[in-house]
């Protein structure tokens, strides 16, 4: 967080729970007092919706044109970032951070446009729904059956200087839906029908709570000699626990992404270390199908998007040699997928015993997918 | 998450269902816009509502304003029919009877928290307010988080600033909606004004605990909201939004490890632990103590303490979990197994296998 930041630009995030909320109208508004300020303010890419007060705000902020790139005989409009960079202003306003950009454009995702931003000084105030953290993307589908594609790492998140929550109550925001304020009319009943339930908004809005409430926890500055009123519950607790770090058991089986997704989570939370392993038994290159390497090298691949350190080791005995692995390297709780079930593969159950009665003061932690809903 | 359609419908719950939809129209609304210091907005956001309100054509007036408000707050007041005080010589009272006679649509209360002269009125204006929503009358109000009484002591605690007019949490749980209005520190940190780079971090420090406080109220007044919506609409299974953590205990289990790592892990998702054991006839006398103490650990973790009770114990287990939105499981696995067991899997691997979505953690013993 703190120490790129010397040259390189602030990142403020306004975190919403759904479309609707405000975000964008935040962000503007915040690019409006700048600018009154006298502050060098341009608009990178802002996402007008159709809604009339928020097209409102922008009035007066210089835009700087979008590029458009042609994709099979379509048009597309994405953020030019080279102009953005050419015309050099101290603050860009960015919305959505978790976008995708469509194919032939230069990056894939609009959040690493805003890092070269970033990195070349500017400031960039930018919009996101928290339902777009790679992290929560299972726990998301869980609560509101949809599964969310465009996702963000949640190390992307955590570079921010500073994240705000723009709230509002379901009510107001489905009242604001159906007065047609956050989509056209058509768009709004299919809307209403899905994502707007109000028990998702409901949920989704105590997460954003929950998340943001994480992100200042995080940014908490440290003051030499003041106590963290979190000390005495500490305290009364007995022994400080030594830091935690957790590794991920990676294997060719579906369920790796999910496992990936909540070991990241759950380091985040504990402040721990994140690493991954998969063991590779001997003969496996040779009984392994190609789907299964492929299968293996995407979660390999997964848990570096995610910012997990991955090792591949060989070895006769996988459960020794992943607690083994786990012991050199201080781990203090291990992730494993749970096996899939089925007579022949008994010994998958085996090898769960196995981890654990190796492991000693290590836990080990299985991890379940929800099967359907 | 549908509730099973076989299923016919439970009269208790569409009873309850009848009542939450009754109670959300037979009352005036409560709306709470909650700030975790003052300088964040809050005035503005309730005077702003009230503004989009009074343009949709509802009849919009104020109750009770801040006495020192900024000047672009004071331009908006403008706007709206003020019903004066009472006992304004004293520091004021809202006029109860007054705004009831008037009826407005919608009522603007500032300060909350406000205690009201004696002898004027109700000892808080809290009070006027309960009085107001049951004359029907729907409130807009703003309260900031050290006036929460219940968290009275931790933010004086943060501020060193002695608070006298609290609100009970309870009246904040009821409300139909509360809104957050959050602003990074720094916002009011030009605001306050500081002294020297020390002073900086100390009041940062200082409002960015009380910042976290005030998100995690919230959010559990919205996860409150979540549980009756979800209760009143007969959605069985309640939905993950936070971590909830339920540790298992046995007599024999490694109970002290497991419940002092599940607190640490609840503490620091600012989740729930729930402490569980399953009712079994036959414990002798030196287990039963056992248990006793297991569970004396618990309420010293201030867990929430709950006995299932059911034939199988896993059956009981997840029954609970499903039903209660729990994310963790924390089990105990004996590590001396005969080879019918380990062929055929033991307890904690029916466990395993049939937690949907939920983490299973284990603990040898």
């Amino acid at each position: 967080m703190a120490e790129a930041t010397k040259t390189s630009g602030r990142l403020k995030t306004y975190l919403g729970y759904a479309a609707g909320v405000g975000k964008t109208y935040q962000m503007l508004e915040e690019g409006q007092q700048l600018k009154a300020k006298g502050v060098d303010v341009v608009i990178g890419y802002f996402e007008p919706h159709g809604r009339q007060d928020t097209i409102a705000r922008t009035e007066g902020l210089e835009i700087v044109p979008r590029q458009i790139i042609e994709y099979r005989g379509a048009r597309f409009d994405e953020m030019d970032t080279p102009a953005i960079l050419w015309r050099r202003p101290e603050v860009c306003l960015v919305d959505e951070l978790a976008h995708t950009n469509v194919p032939g454009s230069e990056r894939a995702k609009r959040w690493e446009d805003v890092i070269v931003l970033l990195d070349a000084g500017i400031d960039i105030i930018t919009t996101m729904n928290v339902q777009h953290l790679e992290s929560l993307n299972d726990q998301v589908w869980q609560i509101t059956g949809i599964r969310v594609r465009e996702t963000l790492p949640d190390w992307v998140l955590k570079q921010a200087d500073e994240v705000v929550m723009v709230d509002l109550p379901p009510a107001a925001l489905l009242n604001r839906l159906a007065r047609g304020a956050v989509y056209a009319p058509d768009k709004a009943e299919r809307a209403l029908q899905y994502f707007f339930k109000e028990s998702n908004l409901v949920a989704l809005r105590e997460i954003a709570l929950r998340q943001t409430a994480h992100e200042v926890d995080l940014r908490q500055p440290q003051v030499p000699g003041v106590p963290d009123h979190d000390a005495p519950k500490a305290a009364r607790a007995g022994p400080a626990a030594g830091p935690e770090r957790i590794l991920v058991h990676i294997t060719p089986d579906a369920n790796t992404a999910i496992l990936l997704r909540r070991a990241r989570r759950v380091a985040d939370y504990l402040r721990a270390d994140c690493l991954a392993v998969h063991i590779a038994e001997a003969g496996d290159s040779k009984r392994s199908s190609a789907a299964e390497r492929e299968a293996l090298a995407k979660h390999l691949n997964f848990a570096r998007h995610l910012h997990v350190e991955t090792r591949v080791l060989d070895s006769e005995d996988a459960a020794e040699a992943l607690v083994n692995f786990a012991r050199s390297r201080k781990v203090t709780q291990i992730y494993m997928a749970r096996p899939r079930y089925s007579l022949a593969k008994r010994i998958a159950g085996n090898f769960i015993h196995r981890v654990v009665r190796l492991a000693g003061d290590m836990q080990v932690i299985i991890v379940a997918e929800h099967r359907g809903r | 998450m549908a509730s099973n359609p076989d299923s016919r419908p439970d009269p208790d719950r569409l009873l309850r269902q009848i009542e939450f939809d009754e109670q959300r129209r037979r009352l005036g609304r409560l709306k709470v816009f909650l700030g975790y210091a003052s300088g964040v907005g809050k005035s503005f956001r309730m005077l702003d509502e009230g503004r989009r309100r009074k343009e949709r054509g509802e009849d919009v007036i104020i109750g009770a304003v801040q006495s020192k408000l900024s000047p672009d707050l004071i331009s908006l007041l403008d706007r709206f029919e003020i019903i004066s005080q009472i006992c304004a010589d004293r520091g004021g009272a809202m006029d109860v009877p007054a705004i009831i006679a008037r009826r407005p649509q919608v009522c603007l209360i500032d300060e909350l928290a406000h205690r009201n002269p004696s002898g004027c009125g109700n000892a808080h204006r809290w009070q006027d307010v309960e009085q107001l929503l049951e004359a029907g009358i729907a409130i807009i109000t703003a309260v900031n988080l050290n006036h929460i009484e219940e968290l009275h002591d931790t933010t004086q605690q943060i501020t060193g600033k002695e608070v006298r007019e609290t609100v009970p949490k309870a009246f904040l749980m009821h409300a139909e909606e509360i809104a957050i209005v959050d602003a990074p520190p720094e916002q009011i940190l030009e605001r306050v004004g500081v002294r020297s780079e020390t002073d900086r971090l100390v009041t940062e420090r200082r409002l960015s605990e009380l910042r976290e406080m005030a998100l995690l109220l919230a959010a559990e007044v919205v996860d409150r909201q979540l549980e009756s919506y979800l209760e009143a609409h007969g959605i069985g299974h309640s939905i993950g939004a936070h971590e909830k953590i339920l540790v298992c205990i046995t007599p024999r289990a490694n109970a002290r490890l497991m419940i002092e790592s599940g607190r640490r892990n609840a503490q620091r998702f600012h989740g729930e632990l729930i402490v569980a054991y399953v009712q079994q006839s036959s414990l002798s006398a030196a287990d039963q103590e056992l248990l006793e103490s297991h569970l004396a650990l618990a309420r010293d973790a201030s867990a929430r303490v709950e006995v299932l009770e059911d034939g199988d114990p896993i059956e009981a287990i997840l029954r609970f979990a499903n039903q209660n939105g729990v994310t963790q499981i924390f089990i105990g696995h004996s590590l001396r197994q005969d080879w019918w067991t380990r062929l055929f899997g033991g307890p904690v691997d029916r466990l395993i296998r049939q937690a949907e979505g939920i983490d299973v953690r284990i603990f040898p013993h």
